[in-house]
């Protein structure tokens, strides 16, 4: 096959692109330049696409950039900036590969002749029930299906995740067995496009108006005061200024009116949970998943717990089987099968 | 240049005899190269490249003498980044490449203290021409004081140096663009004209660039540019037919092809198409897939394409920008590559317009 392997300059993608190659496929290595602006860390950076250059030529495939910054920018850091003025927290890596690695990837892999587009994303996608379908990846430590759910339909067939049947430390051995010279490379944890030197706050201060905001407990009282409501997230217990005393944590955030809740841990545990921008893998997921409890995570590494789907007079809910930690309005629940293998669909909390 | 890369290794400043035989390498390529330009032998200082060359004209001239540079705007990012470094002003273009010189006169006249002025003779985009006369009958008008320089980079190939040189004070070209050797460039600096040296050291080249001589490079500069000069009439009329076959031909059998130079402009070395509603990335793909190696902007250090600024300049719509083509040419260049090109170039279109639709 003619594969288009995307490479980040880490040691997954190195590798994926590395056994394709063994696998006597025809590969076309490309990174993507997603971030224009100055980052030191993470997929974004110019060192990195050296290190995948340079992985290309030991692995001896092609190796291409794609410039894809102009839809990164409005589809990634655009939303991202905003979701801090609106009080949602996002979640810019799927929002990335939604976009980018898969929508627009995809497209150009398919336009330019290539059979496949592969990833070095831990994750399988496995027949079942006569269709392809999404797997959490081999090494439960490293799965990272819930940040690729969002494939679907015939894309299933087209994308390939080489390591996904893989311990992260095999992938390592094969790397360092090929001399490939991001075999020790440190796993990238933060968001790309934001530098380790400046953080969050210093990322978005030159890209909105930070507000200062009261935090008031349950009874509307004063307790304490941040200076960035944009910054607050759900669940959040250090820099609200309340000083010592019980367990505090925030339980509403409120942008518009500067206004930020606290109270105790049990606040913020829901029977409900609202969730909209569905995305089902196949016809008539969403009717299975309508029908029965699903493991639901919500968060990368995050807990499964079990809940029910359920139509809403303006949308739709999970409606958990106990009471569940909230999660923030703008991240990700993925839905698992009831076995925690297979990814039945996905959406983003709404409130 | 061979024997200077292998057995004579001698340094050219030394006082031994293979020192000599160095220097001399040297000198009879400085008067090689001063042939070729119509310039006088002291006039010619070896560089390593375009860059450095327009890197020490504007540096050069502001850390010489302070004031402000001016460039035009689709001027190559060697001098624009030196430009706009030390807080220059950069001068609009007209929409068919090349700057007013009327346009330019006004910005003169409005900006104090000028010190050196960056026109480039040939653009290394669109291969749009500056008339260099024009432009230094606007500067000596409206900027007495100020150094005039060219990066005639493109030139060299396409146009007598010699028609060039007497307008300006200080003309650097790239020896690799007219088949010498990478890391390698000839800056000329008119007798009386001073420059702050970017590169301090032994004092080579009369104190206008220290470094121990590159001699192989040298040698192989000025022998490129030797039979560059010799062959340059017959070769510009030779691939000018070619491009305006391949041009001519593209905007014919292309429905979105359009040429960004007006008809009959433009140096004979460059053909730049727009497939307007197309991705050049892609066309680049399947072009070098099949074996015809094009190019589109300029490619920033991560390796990636960067929307053209010059197009930018010129006010070329964004639909076009991002689905530019340069094709250049060269001595090599034969008719049947040009088939070839032509052939590819619609096959990928055909091809990437049917999945569009």
């Amino acid at each position: 096959m003619k594969i288009l392997v995307a490479m980040s300059g880490g040691v997954d993608s190195s590798a994926a692109a590395l056994i394709l190659r063994e696998q006597g496929h025809e590969v076309v290595g490309v990174t993507m330049r997603l971030w224009g602006g100055e980052s030191d860390t993470g997929c974004c950076s110019v060192s990195d696409v050296d290190d995948a250059r340079r992985v290309a030529q030991q692995v001896g495939v092609d190796h291409l950039v794609f410039n894809f910054s102009d839809d990164f920018n409005e589809h990634v850091v655009e939303p991202y900036v905003a979701s801090h003025v609106n009080g949602t927290t996002p979640n810019p890596c799927i929002e990335c590969n939604r976009h980018l690695k898969f929508d627009r990837l995809i497209e150009r892999g398919r336009t330019l002749g290539f059979d496949a587009v592969a990833t070095g994303h831990h994750a399988r996608i496995e027949m079942f029930n006569g269709q392809p379908r999404l797997a959490r990846g081999e090494d439960a430590q490293k799965d990272q299906s819930y940040v690729v759910h969002m494939l679907a339909g015939a894309d299933l067939n087209y994308v390939l995740f080489p390591v996904g049947n893989m311990e992260k430390s095999q992938v390592r051995e094969e790397a360092t067995r090929a001399g490939l010279r991001t075999a020790s490379k440190p796993d990238s944890q933060d968001v790309c496009f934001i530098g380790s030197t400046i953080g969050r706050a210093g990322f978005l201060e030159p890209r909105l108006t930070f507000n200062s905001a009261d935090v008031v407990d349950a009874s509307g009282t004063k307790v304490g005061e941040v200076p960035a409501v944009e910054l607050v997230t759900l669940g959040q217990r250090r820099g609200l200024g309340l000083g010592g005393g019980d367990k505090r944590y925030v339980v509403a955030v409120d942008v518009p009116l500067r206004r930020v809740t606290v109270g105790d841990e049990a606040q913020l545990f829901v029977n409900e949970t609202p969730v909209g921008k569905l995305v089902w893998p196949h016809e008539g997921d969403e009717e299975f998943v309508l029908s029965q409890d699903v493991l639901v995570q919500g968060s990368a590494h995050g807990e499964r717990s079990s809940a029910r789907l359920t139509k809403t007079a303006d949308g739709y809910s999970l409606v958990w089987a106990r009471p569940t930690r909230r999660i923030a309005p703008g991240q990700t629940v993925v839905f698992y099968d009831s076995t925690d293998m297979f990814v039945l669909g996905g959406g983003i909390v709404t409130a | 240049m061979e024997p200077f890369g292998d057995v004579m290794y001698a340094n050219p400043s030394g006082s031994h005899k293979f020192a000599r035989e160095a220097r001399r390498a040297i000198d009879e390529a400085r008067d090689v190269v001063a042939a070729a330009i119509g310039c006088r032998p002291g006039e010619v200082v070896f560089t390593s490249g375009g860059t450095e060359g327009a890197n020490s004209a504007v540096l050069g001239a502001v850390r010489r003498s302070g004031g402000r540079a001016v460039c035009t705007a689709t001027e190559h990012h060697a001098v624009l980044h030196c430009v706009e470094h030390v807080d220059g002003v950069v001068v609009p273009v007209t929409a068919e490449g090349p700057v007013n010189p009327d346009v330019l006169r006004e910005q003169l006249a409005n900006t104090s203290n000028v010190s050196v002025v960056s026109v480039m003779a040939v653009n290394n985009e669109t291969g749009a021409i500056n008339n260099l006369e024009l432009v230094s009958h606007a500067v000596r008008g409206r900027a007495e004081g100020a150094i005039l320089h060219t990066d005639a980079v493109q030139a060299a190939c396409w146009i007598d140096l010699r028609t060039v040189w007497p307008h300006v004070d200080v003309l650097t070209l790239s020896a690799h663009k007219f088949g010498g050797p990478k890391g390698m460039g000839v800056m000329v600096v008119r007798e009386g004209v001073h420059l702050e040296p970017l590169i301090l050291g032994g004092g080579q080249e009369r104190d206008r660039r220290s470094g121990t001589h590159n001699v192989a490079g040298i040698v192989g500069t000025a022998t490129a540019l030797r039979i560059t000069d010799e062959t340059r009439e017959h070769e510009v009329a030779r691939v000018r037919s070619l491009r305006n076959r391949l041009l001519s031909e593209l905007t014919h059998n292309i429905d979105c092809a359009v040429a960004t130079l007006p008809d009959g402009e433009g140096s004979a070395g460059t053909a730049h198409v727009c497939l307007e509603g197309l991705e050049s990335e892609s066309l680049l793909y399947l072009l070098d897939s099949a074996g015809v190696c094009v190019s589109a902007a300029s490619a920033c250090a991560s390796g990636a394409m960067e929307p053209s600024h010059v197009l930018a300049a010129m006010g070329v719509p964004k639909a076009r920008i991002n689905g530019s083509l340069r094709f250049s040419f060269g001595h090599t260049t034969t008719d049947d590559d040009i088939s070839s090109a032509i052939d590819a170039t619609v096959a990928a279109a055909q091809r990437l317009t049917a999945v569009k639709s």
